[in-house]
């Protein structure tokens, strides 16, 4: 009997849910760590939300990115503001999936000021690095929830404090540029949502 | 009891076994067994200098000889017409810059083809930057070149054409023979870079009417280092590589025996099961290109559906970034490649799918699987199987999702 178990050994590769695995954790892939591989495989908080308060998207499907991400806003006991429920869908490639459901799990239940101070630092944190080619996914993720927030103020008419206004104002400009260079893709882009709604 | 046991363990085995599944053959080949016997089994002994004088030296220059005329029979050129390299890569830059530069006094104009390995572009790039002119003709919607074009590019001082026979990416054959027609009436050199179509597809030099032409071991189940340029006898060609003037004084290095020696009993190897192994494989080809174009919405086929290389299938499919598609296909055990710009080093989508007219977006969602000697139809049947539901799983988390 002793003799058969010692035979089951691990496999090389893992695959999710395959059952010799503890929880099934996706094993490390390419340049990507285990974590990048987990949030990939298994995304966290992903999908589209009914009647979000804020929403923010940021990327282009010509340069291969879109991240779209979605916040419901609730008040704490404390009466602080926070991210109370948060959703993202994206196109993209294996870091932009998984810096998105990384975001989603940093800024899930953090208040509103919080919430925007979350940089690409914290993000590559919590997957235990990108490899440098992907560091702007990390950026845009932290730049989708910023705008998902700006989103939220201006629809509640609220005041926009500095840094956010700031953000958003770059962002604003880094889209500008990307649209003017790419204007025929982007009409394009803008034509394939509407026929999805 | 105990064969019980045995029998719910390997069960347990094969359960927990992740399938491996390679179908990445127009990157690298596996190395034939076969091919890899024969290297093996000189490698200890023929290990001399092939320029040498003595005993030692004479034996390597008959195994190197006798691959020469092996790798000649195979194109129909003659023994010496062939010079072995190091890698295709070299085969390309020994053709652009050696002809060039050995007929500069006659002319300055290049002619490629915008579909071509980066090894030929970047060459081009660079005869450019030395004072050379080149024309990037343009292809059609499935990586054609049309022979016509290469007719109107021919100008006084054009003097080599460079057209490759078969695209890596999306499998285009191009019409060598024509272009070589041409070039012969004109007078021009004609360079094909045969690396993809080389072992898998008839080649004829004279026929086809063929001044240069590459082609490498690696990709023909050969081991790697090894590959060669074929130089029709009477072409002018300076070397870039000097030093002892080992082949033909074309490509000094002390000579790769082995790896050569391997190379050309996998080309043989290939010749003669080339007409089986073509059928077998497009017989795969066909039924993974009509299962996926069947069931997964908004797919489609890059490059020609009948004039392609036998083991070749191009897709692409909207909505998909195609790293996240590779990196699925290789959890679930599926090698496979892309041309999307997140997947590459520089950012860029693939300059072929560009050049057929696809969009940076299309691009992003292109997936190339490619078959080879140890692809099966159960292999086949389980990309089908896995595909579209690594699609229909990345179009869920994506904003474009079609509800």
């Amino acid at each position: 009997m002793k003799t058969i178990k010692k035979t089951i050994k691990k496999p090389a590769v893992c695959r999710p849910k395959c059952g010799t695995c503890p929880k099934g954790r996706a094993a490390a892939s390419g340049p990507y760590t285990a974590a990048v591989m987990d949030h990939f495989s298994k995304p966290h908080n992903y999908g589209k939300m009914a009647n979000p308060d804020g929403i923010g998207k940021v990327g282009n499907l010509v340069c291969g990115d879109v991240m779209w991400l979605y916040i419901k806003v609730a008040k704490n006991k404390a009466g602080q503001e926070i991210i109370k429920n948060i959703k993202f869908e994206t196109f993209g490639c294996v870091a932009a999936i998984a810096t998105s459901s990384a975001i989603t799990d940093l800024a899930k239940g953090k208040p509103l000021e919080d919430a925007i101070r979350i940089d690409k630092q914290e993000i590559v944190g919590e997957l235990g690095g990108l490899p440098p080619i992907k560091l702007h996914c990390s950026v845009l993720a932290a730049d989708a929830l910023a705008e998902a927030i700006y989103d939220y103020y201006i629809k509640q008419k609220r005041p926009i404090p500095v840094a956010l206004e700031e953000k958003h104002q770059r962002i604003k400009k880094e889209k500008d540029i990307v649209e003017e260079k790419y204007k025929d893709w982007v009409k394009k882009e803008e034509e394939i949502h509407e026929n999805r709604i | 009891m105990s064969k019980k046991i045995i029998k719910k363990t390997k069960q347990i085995l094969k359960k927990a076994r992740p399938r491996r599944i390679y179908m990445d053959y127009a990157a690298a080949t596996p190395v034939d067994p076969r091919a890899a016997k024969a290297a093996a089994k000189i490698l200890p002994d023929i290990f001399a200098n092939s320029m040498s004088f003595h005993g030692f030296g004479r034996q390597a220059r008959e195994v190197l000889e006798q691959s020469r005329a092996d790798i000649a029979s195979v194109v129909n050129a003659k023994a010496e017409e062939i010079v072995f390299t190091g890698s295709a890569t070299e085969s390309n830059n020994l053709a652009l810059k050696g002809v060039m530069l050995a007929n500069k006094n006659r002319g300055k104009h290049l002619i490629i083809s915008p579909i071509e390995h980066n090894c030929v572009l970047e060459s081009a790039a660079w005869l450019e930057r030395q004072g050379f002119e080149v024309t990037r003709l343009k292809v059609d919607s499935f990586g054609w070149v049309n022979p016509q074009d290469v007719a109107a590019g021919i100008r006084p001082g054009t003097i080599l054409v460079s057209v490759m026979h078969a695209s890596n990416e999306i499998g285009t054959i191009e019409p060598i023979a024509e272009i070589g027609k041409i070039c012969r009436d004109k007078g021009v050199y004609f360079h094909t870079d045969a690396a993809q179509s080389f072992g898998k597809i008839e080649i004829d030099v004279a026929k086809m009417n063929i001044d240069l032409l590459t082609a490498s071991s690696q990709k023909i189940y050969g081991p790697k280092g090894a590959a060669c340029l074929y130089i029709r006898q009477g072409v002018k060609i300076e070397p870039i590589l000097h030093g002892g003037g080992q082949e033909f004084g074309l490509r000094s290095s002390t000579v790769n025996v082995p790896a050569i020696f391997g190379f050309a009993q996998a080309a043989l190897i290939a010749q003669k099961e080339m007409a089986k192994e073509g059928k077998r494989l497009s017989g795969l080809r066909d039924k993974l290109i009509a299962g996926i174009l069947k069931t997964i919405p908004n797919s489609y086929l890059n490059g020609h559906p009948a004039k392609r290389l036998p083991n070749n299938v191009n897709l692409r499919f909207d909505f998909v970034e195609g790293e996240s598609m590779i990196v699925q296909l290789d959890v679930n055990g599926i090698a496979a490649s892309t041309g999307s710009a997140c997947s590459s080093a520089k950012l860029a989508p693939s300059h072929v799918l560009l050049a057929i007219g696809l969009e940076p977006q299309e691009a992003h969602g292109s997936l190339r699987l490619s078959l080879g000697r140890w692809t099966k139809e159960s292999d086949v049947n389980y990309a089908l199987k896995v595909l579209p539901k690594i699609i229909a799983r990345l179009r869920e988390i994506s904003p474009f999702k079609t509800n």
